[in-house]
């Protein structure tokens, strides 16, 4: 894996979450939303979506239901746990913070 | 992880633990279903069928790989891991049992002999008397006199003294082991039992369980509290379990004894080596030693003791108290207890018992197991390595398909722990087995096996945890050391047999192979000293004739003879046996030779031996009957032997050794001159040939006899010689006895010989547990030996091939492939050899009249380790010689 997917690592578990928290979905759903959101910048392969939300089911963050779906097929619905809510909005006041740090750092005028 | 994301996490992972297989399958289906509408889309995007799948399957990256990190980010049990790691291993096992079969019996020799030689060191040394309590916190007390090596006992009322003052002590017991014959219906029989102080069941944490134990003030007076606690064994056989069998009396030495109490199964007193069948009060000490009433004599030194600290309180602090104590003794009692301190021995030294005699051997045994369990592992290491290469294959497809190298790992040290796991379980069971081995290699004495069970109790077992730990470390870790050297590409692009690649597990496998050989060569060397040893104990002349003379003694003093009935009782008894075809004589002697009594010695001077300033002339001596020395076919070099007529009212005499007349009288012919023994003077009558007096590995000592009627004791023992069986003896000698008294009991007859082989006893076990794990080593050497040649030869059939056809014959080959088994033989002998002569030393307290560095037996070990060596290499060799090369080069 390339150096700025793994950038997309750590903030990955965020942008599901933050996804989630607006309506449950399914896995392939979320893949979507994601692509669609983040506009293909971060590249997020299909292939690390899933470990992720394994992950985060894991720690409670968010939950998963099997539902059927409107042509009859079993799917896997997400939601977010009230753990799950409480996980985004530390996460979310954390990136705020560094990234408007950061974004200082950056505007900075070379003298 | 808290308490909230448990409460989401906790059913999410019982789940995969419980039905992993659902929980896999619904992972695989959404992950399935995800790829399905990435088809849908894309076909809705215009693809064709084909090109959609392809695109979807792109984007997605490797089905599997995914599905292990879903595996790995669920964090799956460790648990769970393991119990597939283990189920993975058994089947890897099964798949080749001839490998798994060796592999464990390795590891169960190994793991077996430690837990053996650890069972015995608790039993025998540190937990020697089960069911007594706080044995950790237990010493032997004795005194150590002033210019002599071996401790001696206490005095009682020494004993008291101490018990008196020493606050450090939680409990302080007497316990001293006698003999004492026990009239069953008409007839009596020999056991053993102890004296012991009135607090001791109490001391020791033991309960009868029927009856009571002492009470206290039945440890004084004289025979005053004739009463008797009895073992478990003695109640169960002799007395059939008779549960109203409290208030009976039983008679020992003649005085009835009331039976107060019956000691719970499993106790057998605290005498290592003996399983005591009664135990009375030290009031009723005279009953059973004779030679007067000891209570009230601070001379008469009978009493072992022991003491249990009080928690807390170390060895130290103990034994500077008592040596103040032992201090104030000597300066209230000079005449008795001048030159006497008092000291402390932790059970595993005691000097009381047969613990002393097995100390040095069990110590040699701890190293030896310890090489056998390291030879083991080496083999069972080796046959992993062997075996690693076969399964490099499949490591490199795990590692492929997404194993971490820590997983990898995981599993070869589970397969480790199924090996080791195995082989301790079968090493325990070994252990179990053996647990009565050093009793059945050791004679019997005295017509009762001797008591020295292992124990394989929580310690033991522990220990043997430990060693399963490490061996499943080592024998996991070795072939993890090859897959360090796994690349992804090079396995599983062709099954490569290149020489360069096997190159460095080559040297792995020939260092374990030269550490074998090393550690094997060591141990033969020890064993072989050990036995060349033995050889010369056993072939060593004691001095006497040892196979037609039986020795044993009559129960006179339990019988209650006083001395004059005792003199006339001997004199009629040597009567009746001199008269008997088939005994041509027989004599009495107050100590027998080679025996567990010591001789009596006395301080002498000598008529016209000058001392050194600072010398004291003290030497030991026997009282013997008329024909003593002609009875044990000691040579009488001058002068005459004692006659009937050297009695108490004939003027004193002496015989004297050879050593003797060397040393005071500068080897002149000394009869007629006077030596002075305990205040006496005697005059010398004969000179006798050296002999062996109290081991068969000590130096010629000055020693002398007098007359048994001029210094007498009532209890002596007979020895006889006779042209008959010992059966037809002992059975003529019990019909003379009875009909002289019916009361009288004969102790144990044997042979002199008998007698020398109990003495050299802790030598014959040595040599016989090193040598059979010597042969032990010297086997798994031989197997490691053969593995490795028979996997280089296997694995070089092109090479040996290509020689072949080059023009090598099957001579050739044959002699090449032994002489590279015997190049890894020689580096490991070279090293075996450094270590075997920094290390025999350690044997120097079991060798007899052998160099530790002797060079013949160097170079017998030397011969037998190559010859194993040479057949280890034969059959591989044979197979390299049958090499077709027409075969091997086309293929």
């Amino acid at each position: 894996m390339s150096k700025p997917a793994d950038l997309v690592q750590g903030t990955l578990d965020m942008l599901i979450l933050k996804i989630l928290a607006l309506q449950p979905l399914n896995g392939w759903a979320i893949s979507q939303r994601l692509k669609q959101i983040s506009s293909d910048v971060l590249g997020v392969s299909d292939g690390s979506l899933y470990p992720a939300l394994h992950k985060l089911e894991h720690r409670g963050w968010i939950r998963a239901q099997w539902k059927s779906s409107e042509n009859n097929r079993r799917a896997k619905l997400y939601s977010l746990t009230p753990l799950g809510r409480k996980q985004l909005e530390k996460e979310t006041a954390n990136w705020n913070r560094v990234s408007a740090a950061i974004s200082g750092i950056v505007q900075l005028k070379e003298a | 992880m808290n308490i909230e994301q448990l409460f989401y996490s906790l059913p999410l992972r019982l789940r995969s633990f419980f039905h992993p297989n659902e929980a896999d399958e619904e992972m695989k289906e959404e992950l399935r279903a995800h790829l399905e509408q990435q088809i849908n889309e894309n076909i809705a995007k215009g693809m064709s069928a084909e090109e959609a799948r392809r695109s979807a399957v792109r984007d997605m990256g490797g089905l599997t790989q995914i599905e292990q990190q879903c595996r790995d980010a669920q964090g799956r049990n460790v648990l769970q891991d393991f119990i597939q790691d283990l189920r993975y291993g058994v089947r890897q096992l099964l798949r080749s049992p001839g490998f798994s079969a060796l592999a464990v019996l390795c590891l169960t020799l190994g793991i077996g002999a430690n837990a053996a030689v650890f069972s015995w060191v608790e039993g025998i040394l540190f937990r020697p008397y089960p069911l007594v309590a706080h044995q950790e916190r237990l010493f032997a007390v004795a005194a150590t006199v002033q210019g002599e090596s071996s401790p001696d006992e206490l005095s009682w009322l020494d004993f008291l003294d101490l018990r008196r003052n020493c606050t450090f002590c939680e409990d302080s017991f007497v316990t001293s082991i006698t003999g004492s014959t026990l009239n069953v219906g008409d007839h009596a029989e020999v056991t053993t039992g102890s004296i012991v102080s009135a607090n001791y069941f109490d001391a020791i944490g033991v309960h009868p369980i029927l009856g009571r134990g002492f009470e206290s003030g039945e440890d004084v007076g004289e025979n005053s509290h004739p009463v008797v606690v009895i073992s478990y064994q003695m109640w169960r056989d002799r007395f059939k379990g008779d549960r109203e069998i409290i208030g009976k009396t039983q008679r020992l030495n003649n005085v009835p004894h009331t039976i107060i109490g019956v000691a719970p199964d499993g106790f057998y007193g605290t005498f290592v080596g003996r399983a005591m069948q009664f135990w009375v009060p030290v009031s009723m000490e005279e009953n059973f030693r004779g030679a007067g009433y000891k209570l009230e004599d601070r001379g008469a030194r009978w009493v072992e003791s022991y003491v249990r600290l009080k928690p807390g309180v170390s060895r130290r602090q103990a034994q500077q108290q008592i040596s103040v104590i032992a201090t104030q003794l000597q300066k209230n009692y000079p005449t008795t207890n001048r030159g006497r301190s008092i000291g402390l021995w932790a059970l595993w030294q005691n000097p009381f018992n047969h613990a002393g005699e097995l100390l040095p051997i069990l110590e040699v045994m701890v190293a030896v197991v310890a090489f056998v369990l390291l030879i083991a592992c080496a083999n069972v290491g080796n046959l992993l390595l062997v075996r690693s290469f076969v399964r490099r294959h499949e490591m490199s497809v795990r590692l492929a398909i997404g194993a971490s190298r820590g997983r990898l790992l995981k599993q070869l040290l589970t397969e480790g722990l199924i090996l080791s796991a195995l082989g301790t379980a079968g090493g325990f069971l070994m252990a179990y087995g053996c647990r009565h081995l050093l009793v059945m290699l050791l004679p019997v004495r005295g017509g009762e096996a001797m008591y020295l069970p292992g124990t394989l109790d929580g310690r033991v077992m522990a220990m043997g945890a430990g060693i399963c730990l490490v061996v499943t470390l080592i024998v996991g870790l070795v072939p993890a050391l090859q897959t360090r050297h796994l690349d992804l590409a090079g396995p599983l692009k062709a099954e490569s047999d290149s020489v360069v690649g096997a190159r460095s597990r080559g040297w792995m496998r020939s260092g374990l192979v030269i550490f074998q050989v090393c550690l094997s060569f060591i141990l033969l060397v020890g064993a072989a000293l050990l036995l060349e040893s033995l050889q010369r104990i056993r072939t060593t002349s004691p001095g006497f004739s040892t196979t037609s003379i039986g020795v044993t003694g009559v129960s006179l003093v339990a019988a209650g003879y006083d001395v004059p009935r005792a003199k006339t009782f001997q004199n009629e008894l040597i009567d009746r046996l001199s008269a008997l075809p088939g005994i041509e004589s027989a004599a009495f002697a107050a100590v027998t030779p080679l025996g567990y009594r010591s001789f009596p010695s006395s301080p002498i001077a000598v008529d016209g031996y000058q001392p050194a300033p600072d010398e004291q002339p003290e030497v030991e001596y026997n009282q013997v009957g008329p024909g003593y020395l002609a009875t044990l076919g000691i040579p009488l070099l001058s002068g005459r032997e004692f006659a009937r007529s050297d009695d108490e009212n004939a003027s004193l005499v002496a015989i004297v050794n050879r050593t003797m007349v060397m040393r005071y009288w500068g080897g002149q012919d000394p009869i007629g001159r006077r030596v002075q023994v305990k205040g006496r003077w005697v005059r010398v009558v004969g000179v006798a040939a050296d002999s062996k007096y109290e081991s068969i590995d000590e130096t010629p000592k000055p020693f002398f006899y007098v007359p048994l009627r001029q210094d007498f004791v009532r209890q002596p023992d007979l020895n006889i010689r006779t042209t008959q069986s010992l059966q037809s003896t002992l059975a003529a000698v019990l019909r003379e006895l009875h009909a002289l008294d019916q009361n009288l009991a004969l102790y144990e007859m044997i042979t002199l010989q008998e007698q020398v082989n109990r003495a050299t006893a802790p030598q014959l076990v040595a040599v016989t547990l090193v040598s059979t794990l010597g042969g032990l080593a010297l086997l798994l050497a031989a197997v490691g030996l053969y593995g490795v040649m028979s996997y280089a030869v296997a694995q070089s059939t092109r090479e040996l091939g290509l020689r072949m056809a080059l023009g090598a014959d099957a001579a050739n080959l044959l002699r090449l492939v032994i002489s590279r088994g015997l190049r890894l033989t020689t580096g490991g002998i070279l090293f075996g050899a450094v270590a075997a002569l920094a290390l025999t030393r350690l044997l120097r307290q079991l060798l007899y009249n052998v160099s530790p560095y002797d060079p013949v037996v160097f170079v017998l070990a030397l011969a037998v380790m190559t010859t194993t060596a040479m057949f280890a290499c034969l059959l591989p060799a044979w197979r390299a010689s049958r090499t077709d090369p027409a075969r091997v080069l086309r293929g």
